[in-house]
């Protein structure tokens, strides 16, 4: 039994701490979040202890109380609302009836997840020095025993108490001054805390890196571009490589198997202009596969080499086992931005195929080894080139689902292209589709595309074809993440504040609410005694689900 | 929070800032005893982590007796208050509206001519010793992330509270409790009675951090009772020396927060 000293010393208290003291009772103390729970969500579907709910990204709940039959009878439960103008791209954690969630920038929450209610905030006010290329954002937390984990903006982590609030440990990742930042959620693999560094666009040079979970202290680091003497260095022209770029800034998958860590990287810098940077880059657009222990490198597949398109590769990698083509497989699902459909064999990192899942101009095939064949003059040029996928790419961070149920891949993307011209530092869209893909925004925005020009869908894949099997279209597009549910429900949204659930087998649109700002992270779902519920935060918001 | 109204008046008596502080006069006159306590919380918040809990910790700046680099005005202070200083340390802070932002102006005016506080020079090593031995603070208290969670974390409090301020808090607990420090008591219909720290409350729900370190929500409805109770910090009085007081107060002072 914990007591305080005051209720150990009764005689010397009034008679209101003596009733305190009446009232402790030998209650255990809470469950700590080992390691195994977080390799093994499974076992407690009601919790969502990472990014994606699984280490392997399949964002995949167990829970089947809200299912095809009964989910149009979804009711609002609560909505908490952030203090905060930026974007809301967090995707909670769920531990024991607690949820955790970040209040961008870098504020950490905790709250009541049956009503919402707040039990602590840990306010972080970021250094002055920080600077992001897309939104003062942050994408997630990571959990370990008690302590939560937190990247910044201004290029820090934090490791906070998560039942106090207290800030435990606070480390330096790198300099915001020389344009690091932190907006992906850690990745804790045992007693390590992975983490990489936004900036590829304003000239960083990439790494991802482990710290002791404990103390805070770096263990490893390993760079997204080789320096002089490794292999690779004489993939950049001079020393483009020391601002290179190749961020890493999303979610990273974990195979226990292999024991591998896998992390989609950035584009090079400078994004739009690769004259200065001759050579293919490495490893830029990347899938890169390290021993979670050391940092070492044990293979990676560049998706797109010496990339002029800004397609960063820094997509949720889903790891699945199917059935490839005849025999039991065990692969990496990738929807890249580059607009192809990738499968790779994630124990040696062979390319075993690409399919483009939008319309693209940019390639017409691969070679052998899966490097893809560039269509020459397919670059901004000062004149103007139409490019398919526009440079905001077919998909970006935003979270998909794989369901071991239906053995379907789940994705939210859009059909794009854009006329772009180089000008001065950065490309600009011109025409009649220089608005089509726009970067999320907050709140809602008037729609005045057609069709023809551009659109958002969510679609499920057949992985072993790579050929959609069906697809729900809306009128703009989407930055949202898909969720699929042993429900067979399917939920997303997309910039016109929808929330949807979908048939996970046919697509069939089966639900939805208007939330009044655009659906910008990923859904998740949790349940709180027996009762399960569904969590997106849209606008600046946080909203939850339930049945009634 | 004590509100020093003598302070106030002596301030705007001072002839060298009397002119400067007439655009600025009418909020100060305004400002009442909740302006200003409100002022100092949200002071500790948001402005103690630099300029430390009595204002003092910037070079040629001491904001708990009024003395800045040149004569402000209420009007300049908020301004810095919520856009910062460019080119210096001091960042906006975009979480205060301006009306915060007076109020914290209200309050460091409160303060600037208040009576020097003193205290007997305490060892913050004899002190440190006795918080974590005789006198079993880390019973409910957490440093550095040693000792329990149920009173509030003290890593930092040296930066959050001056010297008679965690002086009272030893021998006097209950005459000045932080709201975010009170303690609430719940007795479910249909389970045992949970006592904890208050986290929050409204007309159907209270969240609290319970005495074995959980966080716990209810509805008041499912409550048979439910209600504040006296803090369960006992005073020292009786139980520590005067030289010990001020050793535990020394020791207290010197935690500045986790190195950053």
């Amino acid at each position: 039994m914990r007591t305080c000293s005051a209720m150990k010393n009764r005689n010397r208290l009034g008679p209101s701490v003596l009733a305190i003291a009446a009232l402790v009772t030998a209650a255990e103390l809470p469950a700590q979040v080992s390691f195994d729970r977080i390799l093994n969500p499974e076992r407690e579907p009601e919790n969502w202890l990472s990014y994606s709910g699984t280490l392997s990204n399949h964002r995949y709940s167990l829970l089947d109380q809200i299912n095809t039959d009964n989910v149009a009878d979804l009711k609002l439960q609560w909505v908490w609302q952030a203090r905060s103008l930026e974007k809301f791209e967090a995707t909670p954690l769920v531990v024991d009836g607690i949820l955790y969630t970040v209040q961008a920038p870098n504020d950490v929450i905790a709250l009541d997840a049956a009503t919402g209610r707040q039990f602590w905030a840990y306010p972080y006010e970021p250094s002055p020095d920080a600077r992001t290329c897309c939104g003062r954002v942050n994408r997630g937390l990571a959990i370990l025993g008690d302590t939560l984990f937190m990247g910044t903006i201004d290029a820090h982590m934090l490791a906070i108490d998560a039942r106090s609030g207290q800030l435990i440990w606070k480390t330096k990742v790198a300099e915001a001054a020389e344009q690091y930042s932190i907006t992906m959620m850690p990745l804790v693999i045992r007693d390590k805390v992975i983490i990489g560094t936004a900036g590829g666009d304003l000239g960083i040079r990439g790494f991802i890196a482990a710290y002791d979970a404990k103390t805070g202290e770096e263990v490893w680091r390993f760079h997204t571009i080789p320096g002089p003497g490794e292999f690779g260095n004489d993939t950049w022209l001079g020393e483009s490589w020391k601002t290179g770029g190749a961020a890493v800034w999303n979610a990273g998958a974990y195979d226990p198997e292999t024991n591998l860590v896998f992390f989609g990287t950035g584009n090079p810098a400078p994004d739009w202009d690769g004259r200065t940077r001759l050579g293919d880059n490495l490893y830029s657009n990347c899938v890169v596969a390290l021993d979670p222990d050391t940092g070492e490198l044990k293979w990676y597949y560049q998706f797109t080499p010496h990339d002029e398109l800004d397609y960063d590769s820094t997509q949720v990698p889903v790891l699945a086992d199917i059935e490839w083509r005849g025999e039991p497989r065990k692969v990496i699902l990738w929807a890249n931005r580059n607009g192809i459909f990738y499968v790779i064999d994630r124990i040696t990192g062979k390319f075993l195929d690409g399919k483009p899942f939008v319309a693209l101009n940019w390639m017409d095939g691969f070679d052998e080894d899966g490097r893809p064949q560039r269509i020459p003059g397919m670059v901004p040029t000062p004149e103007g080139t139409l490019i398919r996928p526009h440079v905001l790419g077919a998909t970006n961070w935003p979270p998909p689902s794989f369901s071991p149920r239906t053995g379907l891949y789940y994705s939210a993307h859009w059909e794009n292209s854009g006329i772009i011209v180089t000008q001065g530092q950065g490309p600009r869209a011109v025409g009649i589709n220089r608005r089509q893909a726009t970067m999320a925004q907050v709140n809602l925005e008037p729609l005045f595309n057609n069709d023809e020009e551009t659109y958002g869908v969510v679609r499920a894949y057949d992985p072993e074809t790579l050929d959609p099997v069906w697809e729900f279209r809306m009128g703009d597009i989407t930055w949202a993440g898909v969720l699929s549910t042993a429900g067979d429900v399917v939920f997303s949204g997309g910039k016109e504040g929808y929330f949807l659930a979908l048939d996970a087998h046919s697509g069939e649109l089966l639900w939805r609410a208007s939330l009044g700002g655009q659906v910008n992270s990923g859904p998740m779902s949790y349940a709180i005694d027996g009762r399960q519920y569904i969590a997106i935060s849209a606008g600046t918001a946080l909203f939850t689900f339930a049945l009634p | 929070m004590k509100v020093r109204w003598s302070g106030l008046t002596a301030l705007f008596s001072l002839p060298a800032l009397a002119g400067l502080l007439a655009a600025g006069a009418a909020n100060a006159q305004h400002a009442t005893a909740y302006d200003i306590e409100d002022g100092g919380r949200a002071f500790e918040l948001s402005c103690a982590n630099c300029h430390g809990p009595d204002g003092d910790l910037i070079v040629g700046i001491d904001l708990g007796r009024g003395l800045y680099r040149r004569p402000l005005t209420d009007e300049e202070i908020v301004d810095m208050i919520l856009n910062g200083i460019p080119d210096t340390a001091m960042p906006p802070t975009p979480r205060i509206n301006e009306q915060q932002a007076y109020r914290i102006v209200a309050y460091m005016r409160s303060i600037a001519d208040a009576p020097e506080e003193v205290l007997a020079d305490g060892d913050p090593e004899r002190g440190r010793l006795l918080f974590q031995g005789k006198g079993t603070c880390m019973d409910c208290h957490r440093v550095h992330g040693q000792g329990s969670r149920v009173g509030p974390d003290l890593s930092g409090i040296g930066l959050l509270r001056r010297a008679a301020q965690l002086e009272q808090s030893l021998l006097d607990p209950a005459a000045e409790v932080q709201p975010a420090n009170r303690f609430y008591s719940v007795t479910p219909a249909d389970g045992e009675p949970v006592t904890g720290r208050l986290l929050n409350h409204d007309t159907f729900t209270v969240q609290i951090f319970d005495t074995d370190e959980r966080l716990r929500s209810f509805f008041k409805a499912d409550l048979l009772e439910h209600g504040f109770v006296d803090t369960p910090m006992p005073s020292f009085r009786d139980e520590l020396s005067a030289r010990e007081i001020a050793d535990v107060v020394a020791w207290l002072a010197s935690l500045r927060g986790i190195p950053q």
